[in-house]
């Protein structure tokens, strides 16, 4: 696909930023979607309908809310650091929109079919990290620099358990590349790894178990590196005002917003790829191809989204102190354990 | 324990320092005593053992044109009984030990009694307004008192 | 800029610590409380509350009042979320300074009124207290149950917040003919729907992780410091007015006074102070219950004077609001204007403790400590 678009621009450069510009014809559409779903979601949760006027269902609410966003006051506080200020909301979304890269929609289309995709996945979604950190001290508010600190700190801390896990899946997998690691689990839903993977079954049901703890390691440290309930401390909405982000409006905002959505896309996809085969069908061969594939990814993608909705509207939120202690205290050693046990099947099988 | 019984304990304990014993004041009869000996008598009332009052239900101050006064309303959680203090101070100078040491739960009110009245309570650990602003001038609650046509240089309106 | 080197106490403060200001607008110190937290870190050194940002003046408007009766709609503004607790504080205390005798219908429906105004009250505190710890759902669980005791507040009186309704000597209105069986149908619904609420929130894991040996407050502490109602049952102590010093018609009913047992930490912290309030519920449903069995019949504005005008004397008499002992100290010189009321608000002193529990605590613990006193900034204030 990306040839097909370099050959119809001859001048590579187009050709280049209409390839940037192609996740963003994903992001925009699942954004819009996402926004409706959290509400409606949310709301049925509680009882209520949420929006119902606009349109059937309220479903032109999202795009009346973008509406309301672009016509918003841009304010930048007087004392804030301006030029942090207004960097920061971009750092924050290239960091996320970067993943974007390699991310295997369908097995015709990804964005950079790098060899290191997984190591570049990892690297590139800590550069988030400086974002949030900037727009805290930028904003010159104690508040949102406690948000930004605490920020720094839980992202830093379930990058951990979420490269060992990544780490133990490059082991089985024997590669990085996030295409070729979809393919290796096309043969159906029995080839996913979180079924212990394409292997005879003796060794599949030896993964099995550490597969499973594997997946629920991710499963929790990508909910904490998305700042959602139970792990959004850093926006905590009744201890800090609203975190980082306090200090932001209008379009500035909404992209923290956009940022935050497509990062929960992100880190779903991470764990479609490595647990559930990417863009595979779960029927083998049967209903995959072409635009099958990009139906599953998607798919896939959005059971993990709701999940990740269903529980911040469930669960109270945990304390600084106890996010630490979940990270470096139980996934890291779970994690660290599995992947131990994991190279020792690898070898003895 | 009735009123009337604790005052005759208080009186063969302090003799002198109850002031005056106003029984006929209906429904809730109290005693005035010396501000002086105000301490003693409340941590007697705290400490013995047939008293009890181990709760400061409230403390108002009061403003009786000529005098300022302190009520203390006491109870017990023990034997359910509650009892009716006082002490009045002249107006110009209204000073009366705080009993902030017994109870603590007089801290605040000790606060709120000074900022409406002026009543200022000798060793109290934090004697600053507590409901008007900091900068706010004269006693509200004060019978006397004249609603500021200025705060902070800004008019006051209605 | 100038740097903040002590702090309103006039302590100086060290190089590592931080002066920060929660409130008056942060969204969990639930109105307009400022509290001055002093920080090493996320480590709370120091509290010192600042109120009075929320000060109407009830006390000085009360005695320009004429009337006693018009006392009434200003003490419904005082503690907003519990307007009928508060009416009928004061109208014990205006009552006993009148010495008049009620009709017992009147007494049985003020404890209905009362009862059902400290579920509504006790659902916001345990909603909001949700939030302070993040979970929102419970939040809205709850309001959708105090829609229905504030649709039947609706039906009675005509007024969903600030009611008018207890008179002194009477009520504003009989019961109306429907009240009965859509508070019969309330009542079996709210059941079930307190079970829902400690599955979803009060036996969580996380909320227990978050609550419990948090906030911890010793009995002698607590009574020292005058702390009354949830706060100091949570404690362990076992004091009701309610069942300690009956008033109106209580020591007809048969309920029990629910106590904090350190089910899950310590006894005293958070949880103990919230389960207590979720225990209460279920007891305040009892308490309607006998009540709706056995409602005499009668006039109920037959005792309502048609002038009031006390005695000289005064009178301080005290009720369980949902927060505590909510006392009014009336003194009268004769006249038909109140000479001084005094409102003892037991959020104002149960705030008074926060300093002492919450000393070395975190941030986020100190959201669920002010959330567990449950204070309304309009009592607070008044």
């Amino acid at each position: 696909m990306i040839d097909w678009i370099l050959t119809q621009f001859p001048d590579s450069i187009l050709g280049y930023i209409i390839i940037c510009a192609v996740p963003l014809l994903f992001i925009l559409p699942y954004a819009l979607v996402t926004i409706y779903l959290e509400m409606k979601m949310s709301a049925h949760m509680q009882d209520r309908v949420a929006y119902m006027r606009t349109g059937w269902h309220g479903t032109l609410q999202p795009f009346a809310d973008i509406l309301k966003l672009l016509q918003k006051e841009d304010i930048i506080p007087t004392a804030a650091d301006k030029f942090l200020f207004i960097l920061a909301p971009y750092i924050v979304f290239i960091g996320t929109y970067a993943t974007f890269a390699v991310l295997p929609f369908t097995s015709s289309y990804i964005g950079s079919d790098l060899d290191l995709g997984l190591f570049y996945l990892v690297a590139v979604s800590s550069l988030v990290v400086v974002g949030i950190l900037m727009s805290g001290w930028a904003s010159n508010n104690k508040w949102s620099l406690f948000g930004a600190l605490r920020s720094a700190a839980q992202i830093v801390s379930y990058e951990i358990p979420t490269a060992l896990v990544l780490l133990s899946i490059v082991m089985i997998a024997g590669t990085m590349n996030m295409q070729q690691l979809s393919q290796l689990q096309s043969g159906g839903i029995s080839d996913w790894y979180i079924f212990g993977g394409p292997f005879p079954i003796v060794k599949k049901l030896l993964l099995l178990p550490l597969m499973f703890i594997l997946f629920l390691v991710q499963l929790t440290a990508s909910m904490a590196e998305v700042n959602r309930t139970p792990f959004d401390i850093p926006e905590a909405e009744s201890e800090l005002v609203q975190g980082y982000n306090t200090e932001y409006s209008g379009m500035k905002f909404a992209i923290f917003y956009l940022a935050e959505y497509a990062n929960l896309f992100a880190v779903s996809a991470i764990t479609v790829v490595a647990f559930f085969g990417g863009w595979g069908s779960p029927f083998g061969s049967f209903m995959s191809g072409g635009v099958w594939d990009l139906f599953w990814f998607v798919l896939k993608g959005m059971f993990f989204v709701s999940i990740n909705i269903w529980l911040r509207w469930t669960l109270p939120r945990l304390r600084v102190d106890q996010l630490m202690y979940v990270s470096w205290k139980v996934l890291t050693p779970f994690a660290l354990v599995c992947m131990i046990l994991i190279g020792y099947i690898l070898v003895a099988f | 324990m009735t009123f009337q019984e604790i005052t005759e304990n208080l009186k063969q304990k302090f003799g002198t320092a109850i002031v005056e014993v106003k029984e006929t004041v209906q429904p809730d009869p109290y005693i005035i005593v010396d501000p002086n000996s105000l301490k003693e008598i409340s941590k007697y009332l705290r400490d013995e053992e047939i008293l009890t009052f181990d709760f400061l239900n409230c403390l108002s101050g009061l403003d009786l044109k000529g005098k300022l006064a302190v009520v203390y309303h006491i109870s017990s959680m023990k034997h359910k009984h509650s009892f009716v203090l006082r002490v009045e101070v002249p107006t110009d100078a209204p000073t009366v030990p705080s009993i902030e040491s017994i109870w603590k739960s007089a801290n605040w009110h000790e606060r709120e009694a000074f900022d409406m009245y002026g009543i200022i309570f000798s060793d109290h650990p934090d004697l600053r307004r507590i409901l008007m602003p900091y900068d706010w001038e004269g006693h509200p609650l004060r019978k006397d008192y004249q609603v500021p046509e200025f705060y902070n240089g800004m008019k006051v309106t209605y | 800029m100038e740097t903040i080197t002590k702090t309103s106490h006039g302590r100086t403060l060290r190089t590592e610590e931080m002066v920060i200001n929660m409130g008056p607008q942060h969204p969990s110190t639930h109105g307009v409380l400022r509290l001055e937290l002093v920080v090493d870190g996320e480590i709370v050194i120091d509290v010192i509350p600042h109120i009075g940002y929320l000060h109407r003046c009830f006390e000085k408007h009360s005695e320009q009042m004429t009337n006693y009766q018009q006392v009434i709609p200003y003490v419904d503004r005082m503690d907003y979320v519990a307007s009928m607790n508060s009416e009928l504080s004061f109208a014990i205390a205006a009552e006993k300074l009148l010495k008049i005798q009620i009709p017992e219908r009147v007494d049985y429906i003020r404890v209905i009124m009362c009862e059902l105004q400290r579920i509504a009250s006790h659902l916001i505190a345990i909603g909001t207290y949700g939030i302070d710890i993040g979970a929102f759902t419970p939040f809205l669980f709850c309001f959708r149950d105090r829609e229905r005791i504030l649709d039947l507040f609706e039906m009675t009186c005509g007024a969903r917040l600030l009611y008018n309704y207890i008179w002194i000597g009477g009520l504003s209105h009989d019961l109306p003919q429907q009240f009965i069986p859509t508070l019969k149908e309330f009542i079996v619904d709210f059941r079930k729907n307190i079970k829902e609420l400690n599955d979803l929130l009060s036996f969580n894991h996380i909320f227990i992780k978050r609550t419990a040996n948090i906030g911890v407050l010793p009995a002698d502490v607590a009574i020292n410091y005058g702390c009354s109602g949830p706060m100091l049952r949570g404690s362990g102590v076992k004091w009701d007015l309610r069942k300690d010093e009956p008033y109106s018609v209580y020591n007809k009913f048969d309920f029990e006074v629910c106590v904090g047992k350190g089910e899950v930490g310590t006894l005293g912290d958070c949880w103990d102070r919230y389960i207590v309030r979720v225990d209460e519920m279920e007891q305040s449903l009892r308490i309607i219950e006998q009540a709706i069995q056995t409602l005499p019949e009668g006039n109920v504005q037959s005792a309502v004077p048609k002038r009031i005008r006390p005695n000289p004397g005064e009178a301080y008499a005290r009720a369980e609001s949902p927060r505590g002992e909510l006392g009014f100290y009336i003194m009268s010189d004769g006249t038909g204007t109140p000479y001084r009321i005094k409102a003892r608000s037991p959020a104002f002193v149960n705030l008074s403790i926060i300093s002492e529990i919450s000393r070395g605590c975190m941030i986020a613990d100190l959201c669920a400590i002010t959330g567990s006193v449950d204070i309304v900034l309009g009592e607070v204030d008044r």
